[in-house]
Formats: C-alpha cells, sequence, structure tokens
C-alpha cells in the first residue's frame, strides 16, 4: 500500500509542478528576473503550495501520532543552521540560476520527454554522487 | 525571451503540490521533498527504496500521461548545453551539502516552520536571484 500511494501521490506532485510552470525553465528564470522579462507566476506556486501544506501538515499532525502505512513520521529534528547548510543552498541557487531547473521541477519535466531535461538530469544526478562522494571521502559525514 | 503570467494555473499547481506533500505526509510519514527522495535511489541505495522509485515514476508518468491527453505544457530552455551541464551538476552538489531544494525546504520545512529550512529557503532565493541578475545583465546571457 505504501508503493501504491507513493505512485499516486508522486503523480498529483508531477502533475501540480508541470500545470504550475515549474517545470518550465523559460518561466522559472523569469520569475527572477526582475530587473528584465519578469514573470511572477512562480508566487503564485510557492504561495499555493506552502499555504496548502501548512493547513495540510497542521490538520495531519494535529489528529494523528502516526501515519496510516508506515510505523512513525520521519521529519527532521536538526534545527541549527550551519556552514554546510548555508552554502550548499547558496550553491544550489547559483546553479539554479544559471539553468532555471530545480530537482522538483525537473524530475517531472522528463515525462515532457524533451532532451535538455535529460541532460540537465544527468547532470544534476551526477553532481549529487559526486557531492556525497566528497562527502565521505573528505568529511566522512555522508549519510546513507 | 517573455513567458506568459499564468496566475491561475500556477495557483492550482501550487495547490495540487501542497496537497501531495499533505497526502505524503499522512499515508507514507515522509517529507515530499526531491532532493532526498531521489538522493534515497542513488548509491548507497536507500533500504526504503521501493516508495521511493515509485514516488519519482508517479511524478515522471503523470505529465507524460496529461500531454499525450491533447493538453499542452510551456517548456522552453533558454541557455546552451554547456550552461545546462554546468547548471545540474551545481544544482546536485548544491542540493545534497544543502539537504534539500525548493520543494522540500521551500515548501514542506517553511510549512512547518523549520529555521534550517527558512534560512536555507532565503539563501537559495537570494542566490539565485543574483546568480540570474548576474547572468542576463552583466554576462548578457550564456
Amino acid at each position: 500500500m505504501r508503493i501504491l500511494s507513493a505512485l499516486v501521490i508522486g503523480m498529483i506532485f508531477g502533475i501540480g509542478i508541470a500545470i504550475s510552470g515549474m517545470a518550465n525553465p523559460a518561466k522559472v528564470l523569469n520569475f527572477f528576473d526582475i530587473a528584465g522579462s519578469w514573470d511572477p507566476s512562480l508566487i503564485f506556486v510557492m504561495g499555493g503550495a506552502l499555504i496548502t501544506t501548512a493547513i495540510g501538515y497542521r490538520l495531519v499532525f494535529g489528529t494523528r501520532s502516526t501515519p496510516l502505512f508506515e510505523g512513525a513520521f520521519v521529519v527532521p529534528g536538526n534545527r541549527i543552521i550551519d556552514r554546510r547548510l548555508v552554502l550548499g543552498s547558496a550553491t544550489f541557487g547559483i546553479g539554479w540560476g544559471i539553468s532555471g531547473f530545480c530537482p522538483g521541477g525537473a524530475i517531472p519535466a522528463l515525462g515532457l520527454g524533451y532532451s535538455e531535461t535529460f541532460i540537465f538530469v544527468g547532470a544534476m544526478i551526477g553532481g549529487m554522487v559526486l557531492a556525497r562522494g566528497i562527502d565521505t571521502a573528505v568529511f566522512k559525514t555522508a549519510k546513507a | 525571451m517573455t513567458t506568459e503570467f499564468t496566475p491561475y494555473m500556477s495557483l492550482g499547481g501550487g495547490i495540487l503540490i501542497g496537497l501531495a506533500a499533505t497526502l505524503l505526509m499522512v499515508f507514507n510519514g515522509r517529507i515530499a521533498g526531491m532532493t532526498g527522495i531521489l538522493g534515497g535511489i542513488l548509491p548507497p541505495v536507500s533500504s526504503d527504496w521501493p516508495w521511493r522509485a515509485a514516488f519519482l515514476a508517479g511524478a515522471i508518468i503523470a505529465p507524460m500521461i496529461y500531454v499525450m491527453s491533447g493538453n499542452t505544457i510551456g517548456f522552453s530552455v533558454p541557455i546552451s548545453t554547456g550552461a545546462l551541464v554546468i547548471g545540474g551538476l551545481i544544482v546536485g552538489v548544491g542540493v545534497m551539502f544543502g539537504s534539500g531544494c525548493t520543494s522540500g525546504h521551500g515548501v514542506c520545512g517553511m510549512a512547518r516552520l523549520s529555521p534550517r529550512s527558512i534560512a536555507a529557503t532565503v539563501v537559495f532565493m537570494v542566490s539565485t536571484g543574483i546568480t540570474v541578475f548576474v547572468v542576463r545583465h552583466i554576462f548578457g546571457g550564456i
């Protein structure tokens, strides 16, 4: 059941990303290009997603102590803002600003069938594996 | 190049993303963060990879079905292939060290008021904005 629910929920996520415009690099880049061809649409994506999730989580955590198909909620408990988080996020922003693709936008965009998305996702996965390798080799703090 | 302002479709899409995030928590007890979900099927593969693979498959299949049913989704990549590869590598490294991206930090983490996610979201939004400005208005495109 947990596999089936993940599949169906993944479909809802994917269709939401696709119709919102987050799977379209030109639209994402225009959102950030306030000094140029600005397209404010993504405020509506972020706002709609954030408000819905905030209400949804409140309902879930307020009414249930465990999820329906798993033993426990898996939610990060770390609250410390460290250099690794800040530098990693700043780095992600540079890549997002260059490409217009974020991971949540790019994976559903694969379903649209354009070769550019496959090139981006291939490089992104390469970067993720590389980062994990660096982490294991240099910092010895990689988590499975 | 300009893109059409689409407040209703974007709001509708955003609500679906939020609905998916809520449902993944109530059914599977998990954060709907693409970095975390994808990271779990890359080596070393996480033992709970099947639900992750199912979520990713659903996220890819749904837009595919949507366009095959005759609907159109706007898509345009206004940069070179070289920039796409470099951007992809940088995104991959950044989200791994930053422990999340727009979905995990920007939506799920912000929704539960996680200080780390709020900090990460502010940092990557500012960093993306600066990068777009530099690329488009100082370099004149890549």
